[in-house]
This record gives C-alpha cells, structure tokens and sequence, in this order.
C-alpha cells in the first residue's frame, strides 16, 4: 500500500475577550503589582477572582488585595517547556495560595530542578518588566525564604482600567487525508480523478471517503471517473475572502463529473462569470506540478439536460 | 409510563448587538439567565440542572467554555452538561433539557446558549486551510448560494421573492427590542440594490453578526401550576441529522428536515401543518431559505412555498406568519440563534411577545438547523396543556 500522506496544519488566530467587571480589575491591578481576590459570601476570599459566588451563585464584587507571597499546595516539573510558556527552561507548574487568600493560582515556578521544589515552600512573585494588564504580568514565581509581605488595602479601583486582552490561540496538528484521500491525491497529479464504488448502493465517491456514509460500508473499488461534468449549480463570488488569493468576481460551481455520485466543487474559468449557467458542460484545466485541477473551462458541449443532473445538485 | 408534560416558564434573552464589550462571556450569560429566572419568579436554588448550548469552541477559541460558567449559572452541585450541534445547537440544548423533565429525571432545568461573535471568528472556525485541498470558498454563504440557485431552478421562484423576507424579517425586528439589527429606514428597494455578495444572494438577505445569550427554565406540571405567567407546553419536539455530503442527498429540502417534521407532527397530532399551526419561527440565515423551509417543513408543496411569501401568507399579520422576532436575519449570535427560534414560539403562545405578538397564536413552531443542513431541531408548543 503506498505511503499515507501526511503534513503539518497550524491554526492560529488572535481572539479578544471582554473581560467584565471583575478580571478587569484583577488585570489592572496585575500591571500596577497589585494581586486582588474577591471575598464570598461565606467570608473566603477567591484568587484568581471570579464574578459568581460558587457556592450561592450570586454575584460578587468586593475585591481585596493580597499578598505577593505565599505558599505552594501543590507542583509538577514540567522537563520540557513548550512555546508560549511562562519560561524557556525546565520549571515547576505550582499552585500557589497566596497569603491571604484561601484558593491557590497556577502559575509557573523558576526552580533550579524537582528536588528544589515541594510542596509547603513559600515563594513570591517575580513581576515582569513590562506589565501591561494580563496574567503574564507575573513572570513566575520564585523561592522565597523572607518574612510576609503585608498587603496594601487596595480596592480593586484603579485610573485607565484594562477591559480586553487578545489571547493568541495557536494550535499545531499533523493532517493525514487517510487511504482513501492519499490514493485520490496521488491520482490528481497525474491528472486523473479516481473515486471509490459504494459496494452496496453502488454510489461512486469523488473525493472517496474510504466508506459509504449512507451504507456505513467501507469501499474500496477504485472507479476512474470524468475528465468532463456537468455544472448542476453554482454561485458567483463578488467578496475577496482575505485567505483567498483568487480575483473576484468568480465562479463557484458543484460539478459532477461524468460517472460520479455526487458533485465535487470547483471554480470555472475560460467563460465570462455571467455566462457560467446549470448544466454547462466543463473539463478540468491543470497547471504543471499542481495537486488539483486549477479550474474547469466550457468543453464546448451541449448543455446537459436539467433530468439527467438534477439528483446531483 | 407515559412522559411528564414539560412547560416553558421562563424567558430570558439579552439585547443583542454587534458588541458586548462591556460584560465577559459569564456577565453575557447569565445576564440571560437572570432573566428568565425572573420571568419564572424562581430563584438558582429551584432549578436542577443546567443544560447549555453554543457553536463549536473554535468559534471563540475558548476550549469547553461551559467548564468556567458553572457559577455563573448557578450550576455548582448540579449536573451540568453541554450539547453540540453547530447552528442548530441552540434547539438540541432546549429539547435535551426538555426530555430530562419528560423522563422525570428532573422537575425544573435551566437551559441556555449564546454566542459572543464578538470575540469569535465563524469564518476562521469554520474555513481552516486543509493540506493538498484547493482554498476555495470561505464563509457559509458561498456554501448555501449554490443551493438557493437550485431551490430557484427546481420551484421556478421570481427572483425578488428573497428581497421579500429580508424586507418582513427587517420590519418585524422594529417590534422586537431584543433584535440585533433595528433598521429603521428600511425599504424594499434598499434590500433589492444591496451589493450582490454569492450571487443570489444579496447583502441584505444574509444575517449579521451578533453577541447575544437567549435562556428558558422548563419545568413539569406541578412546576407549571407554580407559574406566576402563562406556561407555553411543549407538544412535540424532534432532532434528526444526516451527513453533510452524500449521494442522494437533497440540500434543497433535506429528508433529515422532513423526518424530523414529521415525528413532530406525529407527537402533537398534527395532520395538517398549514391549518393546524399558527405560526413559525424558523431558522433563516439567507432569506431564501424561508420558502425552502416552508416546503421542507411541509407548509407548502415542493415548489410552493415561495408564493406563501409572494402572497403575504407569511407576513406579521399574515394567515401564517413567519419570523415574527424578526428572524436570524435580523439577530444571529450563532449558538444562541437556535433556541432564541424556540423561546420565541414559547413567547406567542404565552401572549407575551408584545408588538410582534400574533392574534389568536395557541400553537406554534420553532425549528433551528446547523451545519451543511445536517442538523434539525424542532418543537411545537401551545397555549393548552398536552391532553387538556
């Protein structure tokens, strides 16, 4: 069996959050080095804060500053820091109930290595140089061995309040197509399109899926189908989609090719975009070294009649 | 044993707009809960569980966002529980909330979905570039032209009559406070020289983009007769789905739809739909897609449906009107967009829709569809208790 084919897909994109009342007033104060926890109704005080009492579920918002130290309730070495974190060599991921509060933040710790690292040591925080309203305002944590800081008395009120952060999502994957596909793109760039035969209802599947999924069976009779089809509906593209480097306006056709059991999609190219009609009867146009036909131009062919396409919309 | 009767109590649902800049998605959210808890005078302690909705995660990019809104919906100690059907998920969300009262597994549930388009990307969520593939098509209106182009064919529709939904569903929105778009100086020849974006279909017949959270407290019978306000009682609700792609599949008016209609139909002893309904709220994010519904639904014969818009049948004040909220072409914060269909056919058949309340509205519609037409979700409500 030839080789499956494989390659990286990286998705990434930079989302905004609102943040509400409360995580505004905790990100502000992170930028000004000031930690703020939310007291609940039964009197503990929640850090990170929330804006919903989750034992009562009411709504809270009487924020109270805490200390930048505290004690770490539990840790994992983390021997192989990834993109993004909080530091670049080995570190501890801690939760840390700083003094004051009665829940713990997780957080990064700098820690030579594991066995400098357990479970009661008291740490700080190290703030970042430039702090400009997010979680990152804390660098990390790093030991500490010196007396409680008190904290200020702050009120969670502060001048030029952040209210957004973008947060970066950024996710890596290795793609496969599968069987099925590999064969079908393989076929492509030789110029020749294979679909697979459903061997109970006898549908042809172009791009094959290695199943049938109205049978539920899996297929694997290979069926050389087109070059030529048949346009069964279309729409004329007028927006430049930012991804897409194709001039508008553009055709964006359903083509089922001659022996297929079901339209594929395609642009169609070689005919003015106002001319492209259902039924027009295209064939596949390739550039040297592409993996799919670039488009589909008129072969010049009667329309097919509407009867003879109309289950392939 | 049969099923408990399940009664909708409670409504909630924030104004929806471009932007809530000002609340976090937990402050969206429960601002809509608050709401309906309001509606049903019920406090968090009443409710019993939490079921809730949205779009898929990459929308927001936040990864199961239900994990950090269990506070703000009241949910600690509660079974609390997500359901995910893409655009249709907002109906899904209300009927898997409904059937845990039906089965008597809970007395009174709290429902919900939203969507902060805001903070999301759909296009991004919905187009990610996939390797060896030819990048063609971004957003979902370029999918469903080609079908509209087909629906055109197969019916023979004059081309205007998506300008006439786009022009009822816009004027209806001026009745609703909670709709997203309030497009005052709307005209109909406003709608039918807007620029032509997937041609047919035109900018003003596409939905626009919205942050907003719809909510509904459902309850049973002894949960109904607590009710300080008219209970709306579910008569029949159904979810069908079927792959996006497949030989045979028809777009135009997909069998998922039909069978789906049909077991609603068949729950509430309905024999004939256009006679024995009163009213639609159903989901139609490209204008055209009210006289494909229409005929999928069973309102209309195939290829009829278009002259029950022509003809006015499916105006405010029409023999069955449609879209009565003003529609997902007037408010669509996606996931929130099935359910804001459901909560409205609750609203007319508790006569508490105000000016866009429909006379005489006893039974009522509600219907949501998601993905390449793979999901639907539909439930028929009415003013009488099932067997009463």
């Amino acid at each position: 069996m030839p080789e499956v084919l494989k390659a990286p897909l990286v998705v990434e994109f930079p989302f905004t959050r609102s943040l509400g009342p409360v995580q505004s007033a905790f990100l502000t104060g992170l930028r000004e080095r000031v930690v703020l926890g939310v007291k609940t109704g039964d009197g503990r005080t929640l850090v990170p804060p929330v804006e919903y009492d989750p034992v009562t579920a009411d709504e809270i918002r009487d924020l109270v500053e805490v200390a930048p130290t505290g004690t770490v309730t539990t840790w994992a070495w983390n021997h192989e820091p990834r993109r993004g974190q909080p530091l670049d060599t080995p570190f501890a991921w801690v939760l840390v109930r700083l003094d004051g509060a009665d829940t713990a933040l997780l957080h990064a710790l700098d820690a030579p290595a594991p066995d400098a690292v357990h479970t009661g040591m008291r740490v700080r925080i190290r703030w970042a140089e430039e702090r400009t309203g997010a979680i990152t305002d804390i660098a990390c944590f790093e030991p500490y061995e010196g007396e409680a800081v008190e904290p200020g008395g702050h009120d969670g009120a502060f001048e030029d309040a952040v209210h957004g952060i973008v947060a970066h999502a950024r996710l890596d994957y290795t793609y496969s197509p599968g069987r099925a596909q590999t064969a079908y793109i393989n076929a492509l760039s030789s110029q020749r399109t294979f679909g697979e035969r459903c061997p109970s209802c006898r549908k042809v599947y172009v791009p094959p899926r290695g199943a049938c999924p109205t049978c539920g069976v899996a297929t694997s009779e290979q069926v050389e189908v087109g070059p030529a089809g048949t346009v069964t509906t279309f729409c004329i593209v007028n927006i430049k989609a930012k991804n897409l480097d194709i001039e508008v306006p553009y055709v964006y056709a359903h083509i089922a090719l001659d022996g297929a059991g079901l339209a594929l999609h395609g642009r169609i190219g070689g005919i003015p975009y106002d001319q492209v009609r259902m039924g027009l009867r295209v064939e596949p146009v390739w550039t040297e070294g592409a993996r799919y036909p670039d488009h589909y131009r008129p072969t010049g062919e009667p329309d097919a009649d509407y009867d003879m396409y109309k289950e392939l919309l | 044993m049969s099923k408990e009767p399940v009664a909708v109590v409670g409504i909630g649902q924030t104004k929806h707009v471009a932007a809530r800049r000002d609340v976090s998605i937990a402050g969206l959210v429960r601002e809509a809960a608050r709401r309906a808890l309001d509606d049903a005078e019920l406090g968090w302690a009443d409710i019993d569980a939490v079921v809730i909705g949205k779009a898929p995660d990459f929308f927001e990019g936040v990864m199961m966002p239900e994990l950090y809104l269990a506070d703000a919906l009241g949910a600690v100690g509660k079974p609390m529980l997500r359901v995910h059907t893409a655009g249709s998920v907002g109906g899904s969300t209300a009927l898997v909330a409904a059937n845990l009262v039906a089965s008597r597994v809970h007395s009174t549930v709290l429902t919900l979905a939203f969507e902060k388009q805001s903070e999301s990307n759909a296009m991004w969520g919905l187009s990610l570039p996939i390797p060896f593939q030819q990048p063609l098509l971004a957003g979902a209106g370029g999918f469903f032209a080609p079908h509209v182009r087909a629906y055109m064919r197969r019916s023979g529709a004059p081309d205007t009559v998506g300008s006439l939904v786009a022009y009822k569903d816009r004027r209806n929105a001026l009745k609703n406070p909670y709709a997203h778009l309030h497009e005052h100086g709307i005209t109909l020849e406003k709608v039918q020289a807007s620029p032509m974006l997937w041609d047919p279909i035109r900018y003003s017949e596409t939905c626009p983009s919205s942050d907003g959270a719809c909510a509904m407290v459902l309850t049973d019978r002894a949960g109904a007769a607590r009710s300080p306000r008219p209970p709306a009682w579910m008569l029949g609700g159904a979810m069908r789905s079927e792959p996006t792609l497949f030989a045979g599949k028809d777009a135009v008016s997909p069998q998922a739809g039909k069978d789906c209609a049909a077991d609603v139909y068949r729950q509430a002893a309905i024999a004939d739909p256009r006679r024995d309904i009163d009213a639609v709220e159903m989901y139609v994010p490209f204008s055209w897609y009210e006289p494909m519904w229409l005929e999928n639904l069973g309102f209309a014969e195939e290829g009829e449906g278009w002259k029950l818009t022509e003809s006015g049948v499916t105006e405010l004040d029409g023999d069955l009107p449609v879209n009565m909220s003003g529609g997902v072409l007037s408010t669509n914060p996606i996931g929130a967009s099935g359910m804001i269909r459901f909560a409205e056919a609750a609203l007319q058949v508790r006569g508490q829709a105000g000016e866009h309340q429909v006379d005489r509205a006893r039974k009522v519609l509600g219907h949501a569809y998601g993905g390449g037409s793979q999901f639907f979700s539909m439930w028929l409500v009415g003013a009488a208790a099932p067997d009463s």
